[in-house]
Order: structure tokens, then C-alpha cells, then sequence
């Protein structure tokens, strides 16, 4: 949604600055997953917000409903099952993860999208997708590292959570944030976040949760949704949540170090040609024939 | 004027000149998403939604008119021992000082490394470019097949353009070239000095 138009970091496929005369600071949403309890609040608030209408699937034997994220649904509830062996033996912990878009400082869908100004990265650190722009190729969708855009079979365009980048830029908190019901979900800047989960944090360890963490993937520069995690150590029990995600360097070499080469490579190579045939010359054959002819 | 000789059937011609249309569509709107400071080429093909929806059958619809290319041509590009030798004197090449190389057959070693090259990037623009077609296919391959897949349709594209370029320059620079594949012919001199072994076949 192009609303807040004076305050662009990145757009995609873009090679001169922004639009930056205003400078916000960094947002972040926090989901403290040790306080989520799966009712799915969000997932109904983020519709209703955005006005998004997923179709009625069908019931496919777990909580994930709808199963999947898609172009009219923006963040999904990921229950995962987990047997834990512990001292007083073997007990089921139900891990319960909201996905969506990470809002990555470094984003792979920007930096693999072709398309001049359908993605913006906001200096508050939100990656929005300008969908008049988009023209559908899916390269965001190559790019990400969280598997999070999705593109429409309606129009053909890419959609994901916008961070409800409208609410915000009109000083609002995100829809999800503000009803979920336990306080699982906060936002604010993303320095107070960091605060708020390191409190978070110590309280877990306290309760027995060696491994509690902070999932702020520096990986992709860090990013704008962040995770509290009872077990920060092994991120991919959450429903396969990376724990090192990085843009990949089969995306970095395609839009890193390819194009300037090739770019060069294709115009040397014009240039080659132009500079031989001033130097070389032509080949002819009908030149000399007629040579031959004068001699005779 | 001396006498002329067939060198490209009708069909030949016909075929090549539909590949040569349809790879400047194909290259034109696929550079359009390679560089942003190329992403105007988009408007030729109606802007970028348009340039996204016909890429993929401009080049498909290439693959299958190239096909024709290669099933006719393969034989004639097979290298030889004297293709060889040809590539090692390249400096005698490029400085047109023909007449210390060894002596062509119908097409020469540049020609035949210029076909082969192509042969391999044409099947490697179907094949990957197939793999991330959205929203048809991307869908049933893991997301690092597609990645690897974008990856070398660019490297593939990158490859052909240059090599295109080098194959348009040589009719250029070569004249007489040119002709051949729009008319048909070519004079006696020009096979004479070009493709000896091509003439002394062509006349015996």
C-alpha cells in the first residue's frame, strides 16, 4: 500500500535514492510464543482489517486452518507436536507459531524482485508490496527465505502481510496486535522489543527453559517480526522455522554478480565488434574480384 | 558478375529468420527483468505485466522453430580434426589473413562453436525457464531448484546474447554473409575464398 510515500529505504529494482526527506524509527512486532494459546484472534483481526475473504478449505486433521498462507491470507497459526523427554519423563509440548512475513532489514523478495518500485522496504523497517507495480513474475517468491509471498490465481499478483503498514503510518498498532487476547503479540520500536523479550527471556530461563531466545535472524540483517522461543536453539521444531536463514547465494549471484558482468560482457563484446571492424576491416571477396579483373 | 551458388534453401532461411525474430522478442522482454536499467524494454511488449506473460511463449515457440535448426544442421556442425586447427589459428582469423587457414567445409569452426553454443543454452533456457513458469510449474519444484533454475536461465540468456551478437557481427564482417541468408546465394569468389571445400564440393 503506497501511503507512506516520503520515508523509502529500498525499492526494488531501483537504482537511484528514494524518496527519504522523512526519517522514522524502527517498529517491530514481538510474538512471544510461550504466551500464544492458538485461538487464532490475529489471524481473523488481519482479515477483517485488510478485508481479505479465504475460501472455506476443508478439514485436513490438524488445528492449521487454512493450511497454508495464500493471497487472502496473510498470517496463519502453525500448530506443530512435540515429545519432549525430560526428567519427569515424556510429555507433549503443542508449539504454536504464527507465520507470516518476517519484514527482513535484508529482504530477499526485494532484492529478487524485477519490477521498479513493487517492493519498498519504509525506513520503519516495513517491506511492503505496491501490488499496481507487481506484474506477477513470482521472483519475491524465489527470493524469500521464510517462504512467506504469495501469488494470486485471481490477478496474478504477490501478497503478504503488510505489517498493516496503513494502521502504522497513522500511528496505530497492526490489527493483530491489537486483539490479540494474552498479550502474546506486542509492538512498538524495534529497540523497546529487544527490552521486552530480553524480560521475557530471563522469566522463561527462570521457569526451566534453558534454551529460551530471541529469534532475530541476523542472517537476513535481523527483521521487523521477531520471535520469543522457549527453544531458540532449534528454531526448525516451530513448523520449520530457519535457523539461519539467509538470502540464498544462488539469488545473491543472480542478482549480485551477474548482472554488472553480463551487462559489461554484452556491451564489451558490441564494443569488440565495433573497434575490430574500424581496425580489421571488412572481409571481402567481391573487392578482389574485381581487383583480378583490372589485372586481366 | 561471376556466377552464384545456392547456399540456403528457401526453408533454411525461412527458419532461420523466424529464430532470429523470435530470439530478439525472447531476449528483448526477458532483459527487461535482468537489469532494472533495461526494464523499459517492458513497454515494447506492453508494459510489465505483458512482457511477463509473453516472455515464456516468445521463447517456448524459439525452441521449437530452433529445433527444426538443429535437426537439420547438427551433421553439418560436427568438428573435425581441421576445425581444430582452424580454432588454434584464431589470430589469422580475426586479422582476415584467410588464406593461411586450413580449407571449410560448409559451415567453419566459428560457425559450428557458435551452433553448439547455441544448441546448449536454447536447451537450457527451456528446461529452467520451464521450471519457474508462474504460475504453471514453479509450484511443483522445491524452492532451490527454482532459484538454481532462475540462476542458470540467466547465465544461459547471458551466454546466447553475446554469442548472438558475435554471430550477427561475423555477417557484418564478413561480406557476403549477409546476403546469403537473405537471398539464398552466394558468388563463386565469396564460396571460393570462404568455404573452399564447400565450392570444390558444390561444383565437381
Amino acid at each position: 500500500m503506497p501511503l507512506q510515500s516520503l520515508d523509502i529505504t529500498r525499492r526494488s529494482a531501483t537504482t537511484t535514492p528514494s524518496p527519504a526527506a522523512r526519517q522514522t524509527s524502527e517498529v517491530a512486532k514481538l510474538i512471544d510464543i510461550s504466551k500464544c494459546i492458538g485461538c487464532k484472534a490475529c489471524q481473523v483481526a488481519c482479515a477483517e482489517w485488510n478485508d481479505l475473504h479465504e475460501e472455506i478449505g476443508f478439514n485436513h486433521g490438524a488445528y492449521d486452518n487454512p493450511p497454508d498462507l495464500s493471497a487472502n491470507t496473510w498470517t496463519v497459526m502453525r500448530f506443530t507436536e512435540v515429545e519432549e523427554t525430560g526428567n519427569d519423563g515424556t510429555r507433549l509440548e503443542w508449539l504454536i507459531r504464527k507465520d507470516g512475513c518476517m519484514h527482513c532489514a535484508d529482504p530477499g523478495c526485494l532484492e529478487a524482485c524485477p519490477a521498479p518500485g513493487a517492493i519498498v522496504q519504509y525506513s520503519n523497517g516495513i517491506v511492503d508490496f505496491h501490488e499496481e507495480n507487481c506484474i506477477g513474475c513470482g521472483s519475491c517468491i524465489t527470493g524469500c527465505p521464510f517462504d512467506v509471498p504469495r501469488l494470486s490465481k485471481k490477478d496474478a499478483k504477490a501478497y503478504k502481510c503488510t505489517l498493516c503498514s496503513d494502521r502504522v503510518s497513522a500511528g496505530l498498532e497492526p490489527a493483530c496486535i491489537k486483539t490479540c487476547p494474552t498479550g502474546a503479540l506486542v509492538f512498538g520500536s524495534k529497540e523497546d522489543m529487544i527490552e521486552h523479550a530480553e524480560g521475557r527471556i530471563a522469566d522463561l530461563k527462570e521457569r526451566g527453559y534453558q534454551n529460551a531466545g530471541l529469534y532475530d535472524p541476523q542472517g537476513v540483517g535481523g527483521t521487523h517480526v521477531m520471535y520469543v522461543l522457549k527453544h531458540a536453539d532449534s528454531p526448525q521444531m516451530y513448523a520449520g522455522l530457519p535457523k539461519d536463514p539467509a538470502i540464498s547465494p544462488l539469488v545473491g549471484l543472480w542478482k549480485g554478480a551477474l548482472k554488472p558482468i553480463a551487462l559489461l560482457g554484452i556491451g564489451f563484446t558490441v564494443l569488440a565488434g565495433f573497434f575490430h571492424y574500424v581496425k580489421v576491416g571488412p572481409n571481402e571477396s567481391e573487392d578482389e574480384e574485381q581487383k583480378e579483373r583490372e589485372e586481366a | 558478375m561471376s556466377r552464384t551458388i545456392p547456399r540456403y534453401s528457401d526453408h533454411e532461411r525461412m527458419v532461420h529468420w523466424s529464430v532470429a525474430i523470435l530470439f530478439l522478442l525472447a531476449a528483448l522482454s526477458g532483459l527487461a527483468f535482468f537489469h532494472p536499467s533495461l526494464f523499459w524494454f517492458s513497454a515494447l511488449f506492453g508494459g510489465g505485466s505483458w512482457d511477463r506473460i509473453l516472455h515464456p511463449f516468445l521463447g517456448v515457440l524459439m525452441a521449437l522453430v530452433f529445433s527444426y535448426t538443429v535437426v537439420h544442421f547438427w551433421r553439418a556442425n560436427r568438428m573435425d580434426a581441421e576445425d581444430r586447427k582452424w580454432l588454434e589459428q584464431w589470430r589469422d582469423v580475426v586479422s582476415n589473413r584467410e588464406e593461411r587457414l586450413p580449407p571449410v567445409g560448409r559451415f567453419n569452426a566459428g560457425q559450428k562453436l557458435v551452433f553448439w553454443i547455441t544448441v546448449v543454452c536454447v536447451i537450457t533456457l527451456l528446461v529452467t525457464g520451464l521450471i519457474f513458469w508462474r504460475p504453471w510449474f514453479a509450484d511443483w519444484y522445491p524452492v532451490a531448484l527454482v532459484r538454481l533454475a532462475t540462476l542458470l536461465h540467466s547465465f544461459a540468456a547471458f551466454v546466447l546474447i553475446v554469442t548472438i551478437i558475435v554471430h550477427i557481427y561475423s555477417a557484418i564482417w564478413v561480406k557476403g554473409s549477409f546476403r546469403a541468408m537473405l537471398r539464398g546465394d552466394v558468388s563463386e569468389r565469396w564460396a571460393r575464398k570462404h568455404h573452399a571445400s564447400w565450392y570444390r564440393e558444390m561444383t565437381r
